[in-house]
């Protein structure tokens, strides 16, 4: 069949251009920008080349902040949100009835907007004039006083913090370790009850290993996620969250590039490429690491 | 219409070798007369498919040209040329219903070809009609049997009136009973459209069984073309021998003497005026007659009774393969425990070839 | 038959556990529909807030839309939503076209570019395009807001993937019958394609709806919010007081058409996401 260069390059046109420009560019222009130092946006003129901006995000106090917050949201999340799915799949795998209703219902977290979602926890857990809201009256019933979680002290914040992304990236923990259980051949559990294995050791030696190129997966991606989060703490402590303490990572990028604390393209472009290399190292360590241990069929 | 082709060769890069080529056809010279049903036979991998892609056009060929009648295709575009293609696992569209599909290649018809919707269903249902599937129309492909897809796709390249129809491999994915079946029906609607029909088929009584003409192709060269019963009755050489007919037919080291055909010490057969030299002696399993003076000495193995005929199992020093094999009627009996058979050959069913060229002498 | 006892009461216990986690998923669901129902006065009378609402009122759904403008949030993200998806299929379908159908020079190596640029992560090229859309004098404009998210390399190697597997004979057969690339992509590859593209439609349309970080930076005028930032603008600038009920009514207002639309499409929703989705 002949060759059709030219009809082929037009097909992709429109994706190459977007790219090119939305992604290509941006990519060398934010190298750019990072070495830049004291850009000026309104004149877009800058003062020299070097390290500064670098060496400016790193002494940011703010950005140490927002680094400590985004660092404690992945090593609490990103463990508790992994085995608690399983667990909840491994549930859901060992019964029938109820089991789509309660699939559906795990999965809803997914399709809401997490803005608006996160509104709904924020009056819960909110101390008010009016309400100390519906978690601190279940802590009092308990016995406990009353925390203002939003607007109170650092460990509390952290705690509904933590609470909401684990609510939000359940759904398609819970979806994807589901599938990967269902698609476990039934042959090896029937083989091991025939052998006379105790349920322990049945998912110890086959339903783990199996599905560990699973797991590995969602702790990657977990991994990638958690270290991007931002909407999540907006919608619990609205825009301003350098004065709330929750800052992260990301959230320091869009500050610096926009708002009452914006305007510094360079800062924001050396946050973004810190952001990027400490993503790029945890995952090259984290497949360095499951290549090792994750048992392939 | 006739198609001819002038020296048609396809060579590819090779996949294992960089810069090295695989030559797919190699100086293929025929002409296909018009009207007629083809097999293009061979092993798998010898170039079979290719020889139909080009002609079809699907591919363009190194050297060498196509002809249909006495237009030059060579250069131009399938949709040009007019054929009409069934592939081996047919290729329907699953999204579109039998009637769908089969209106398809009309919908592309430009210009004064175009037709109203009215005409295509009114072709769409005569096609079906003519291959039996007209109360199958709003059907979706996978709700028919591999025989009725089969079809379908038959419809499919016959509703445009093709100049030539080409099957590739058209009976591989039907079961046993469906194949004897369907074969008879190709070769009723072949007659009833007379369309030159070309197809391709690695088996040999497929091949034979509906025929008006066999190709026997191996490693991208013609080996032989003919009448099926001619080749059959006289191979151009080993290769042609071994492919045709089952059970195989059974080949031995053997030697032309002084007038006489050698296998081993025995005589077996008178050769008048054969020069003496090395031959490959190939015996078709019809060919042996028990005969317990018969010249031809081999060692029992074994009786398979299959009513009609029985199988004598034997074997002997000088054959190449597992063991020979001889059917013949099962009017005749053998004593159990019986260690040699002997047998006369039917002059006809034996054929010498050459040791080295392994040509027929 | 104590093991028979002993695996049951297993079983509740996996229940039991299985409901509270399903407790947790609702609660905030039915807290904000409970909440969006109570009138102004009796939620803020209730210092122990009531499960049930005493008086249910619809008066909050009205003043969400009368005094803040979410009515024009929903229009404006109604428009984005559609505008991106739209464009964004008819950038990604030819070019996997292309990838999966044409023979062309240079074919492996854009395709391998391509493949790298999608662990690019969009924090890293936002800044730029903030800047580039800025200089373009496209914010508060559609145009600026779905400019930058009509293409995925992502969704582009999942349909090209989906097109490979149409056995090459369909082509060839179409190609016989004298039919056009195009029109075998629009009538053939497409249609067979069809769960794959209406995945990635749904996929694309959950992305949209909830895209926060893009339209935030890009609109400050609240005549192209979209219904993330209008949420945001609401909380914090909301209806001139701490209107809770209100602000819950909007939040149902917003939480409702993708609810709907996963409890319509719920199988295909949950494989599309299994097969190619991920969270942000």
């Amino acid at each position: 069949m002949k060759k059709n260069n030219l009809k082929a390059w037009l097909y992709l046109l429109p994706a190459i251009l977007f790219l090119g420009v939305f992604m290509v560019y941006p990519l060398i222009d934010v190298c750019v920008y990072s070495v830049e130092e004291n850009y000026n946006f309104a004149s877009q003129s800058f003062t020299g080349i070097g390290a500064g901006n670098f060496r400016y995000v790193l002494s940011d106090p703010y950005f140490v902040q927002a680094l400590k917050n985004t660092f404690i949201i992945v090593a609490i999340t990103v463990p508790l949100s992994t085995g608690f799915a399983l667990l909840i799949s491994l549930g859901l795998s060992s019964i029938k009835a109820l089991r789509n209703t309660f699939q559906t219902v795990y999965f809803l977290p997914y399709v809401t907007n997490t803005l608006a979602v996160g509104l709904v926890f924020m009056i819960l857990f909110k101390k008010t004039a009016y309400t100390d809201g519906m978690v601190n009256l279940l802590i009092n019933k308990f016995g406990g006083a009353s925390v203002d979680f939003i607007e109170g002290p650092y460990w509390a914040k952290m705690f509904v913090m933590c609470f909401y992304t684990v609510w939000v990236v359940m759904p398609f923990k819970i979806l994807i370790l589901t599938s990967a259980l269902a698609s476990v051949n039934q042959d090896y559990y029937k083989a091991a009850k025939v052998d006379g294995a105790t349920s322990g050791r049945i998912f110890r030696k086959i339903t783990l290993p199996m599905i560990s190129p699973t797991v590995f997966y969602l702790i990657i991606t977990g991994f990638i996620g958690a270290f991007k989060a931002y909407s999540d703490e907006v919608a619990l402590f609205g825009t301003n969250l350098n004065a709330a303490g929750m800052n992260t990572i990301v959230g320091y990028v869009y500050d610096m590039l926009y708002g009452d604390s914006g305007g510094y393209p360079s800062y924001a472009a050396a946050a973004a490429l810190i952001l990027f290399a400490i993503v790029f190292t945890i995952t090259y360590i984290n497949l360095t690491f499951s290549k090792n241990k994750v048992q392939y069929m | 219409m006739k198609v001819v082709l002038e020296n048609l060769t396809k060579r590819f890069p090779s996949r294992h070798k960089k810069g090295a080529e695989v030559i797919a056809v190699n100086h293929f010279n025929f002409e296909i007369p018009d009207g007629q049903l083809i097999g293009l036979l061979g092993p798998s991998g010898c170039g079979k498919s290719t020889t139909l892609n080009l002609i079809s056009g699907l591919e363009t060929p190194t050297e060498g040209k196509v002809f249909f009648g006495d237009e030059d295709v060579t250069n131009l575009p399938p949709e040009e040329r007019g054929v009409g293609l069934v592939f081996q696992n047919y290729a329907l569209y699953p999204h579109l219903t039998v009637e769908e599909n089969i209106i398809f290649p009309l919908q592309n018809l430009k210009g004064a070809q175009k037709m109203s919707k009215e005409a295509m269903h009114q072709k769409a249902v005569e096609t079906a009609k003519l291959v039996q599937i007209d109360g199958l129309m709003e059907r979706k492909p996978k709700e028919l049997s591999g025989g009725q897809q089969q079809r379908v796709a038959i419809a499919r390249a016959l509703v445009k009136i093709p100049k030539v129809l080409l099957l590739d491999e058209p009976l591989s994915n039907l079961d046993a009973r469906l194949r004897l079946q369907t074969r008879e029906e190709l070769r009723r609607i072949q007659r009833d459209t007379g369309v030159t029909t070309i197809f391709v088929t690695h088996d040999q009584e497929e091949a034979m069984s509906i025929s008006d003409l066999i190709i026997v192709m191996k490693e991208g060269v013609v080996h032989q073309i003919g009448k099926p019963q001619d080749v059959y009755d006289e191979p151009a050489n080993l290769f042609v021998a071994q492919f045709l007919g089952t059970p195989q037919i059974n080949v031995f080291h053997g030697e032309v003497k002084d007038g006489k055909l050698y296998i081993g010490e025995e005589a077996v057969l008178d050769v008048p005026g054969r020069k003496d030299m090395p031959v490959w002696v190939g015996i078709r399993p019809e060919g042996f007659i028990p005969d317990d003076d018969g010249p031809f000495t081999c060692r029992m193995d074994r009786v398979e009774v299959m009513g009609r005929d029985v199988s004598v199992v034997s074997t002997h020093p000088l054959m190449t393969g597992r063991n020979i094999r001889s059917i013949i009627s099962s009017e005749n009996r053998f004593k159990p425990g019986q260690e040699t058979v002997r047998f006369r050959l039917k002059p006809y069913k034996v054929f010498l070839f050459d040791k080295e060229s392994e040509e027929r002498v | 038959m104590i093991e028979k006892k002993s695996a049951s009461f297993s079983r509740a216990l996996i229940y039991f556990f299985l409901a509270v986690w399903a407790l947790i998923v609702l609660f905030p669901f039915y807290w904000m529909i409970l909440t969006s129902l109570k009138s102004f006065a009796s939620y803020n009378s209730e210092y122990i807030p009531r499960f049930i609402a005493t008086d249910p009122t619809l008066e909050n759904y009205t003043s969400a839309f009368q005094a803040v403008p979410l009515g024009r949030y929903f229009l404006n993200t109604l428009i984005f939503t559609v505008a991106t998806t739209g464009l964004m299929m008819l950038v990604i379908i030819p070019a996997a076209f292309a990838f999966a159908r044409l023979q062309f020079k240079g074919r492996n190596a854009v395709f391998a570019l391509f493949l790298s640029l999608m662990m690019i992560p969009t924090e890293l090229v936002i800044i730029t395009n903030y800047v580039t859309i800025v200089n373009w004098n496209m914010r508060n404009t559609y145009l600026g807001l779905i400019l930058p998210s009509v293409t995925s390399v992502f969704y582009i190697y999942l349909l090209k993937e989906n097109f490979e597997a149409i056995p090459d004979e369909l082509y060839q057969a179409a190609k016989v019958d004298g039919t056009s690339d195009l029109k075998y992509l629009v009538k053939v590859m497409i249609p067979i394609c069809q769960p794959t593209v209406v995945t990635i439609i749904i996929l694309k349309v959950i992305e949209c709806w909830n895209s926060y970080v893009w339209p935030r930076l890009i609109t400050y005028d609240a005549n192209y919010f979209l219904v993330s930032n209008g949420i945001q603008e609401i909380r914090e600038n909301g209806f001139g007081r701490e209107n809770t009920p209100a602000m819950m009514a909007a939040v149902v207002v917003i939480s409702i058409p993708l609810i709907v639309l996963f409890l319509v499409f719920r199988k295909k929703i949950m494989a599309g996401v299994s097969r190619g989705g991920t969270k942000g």
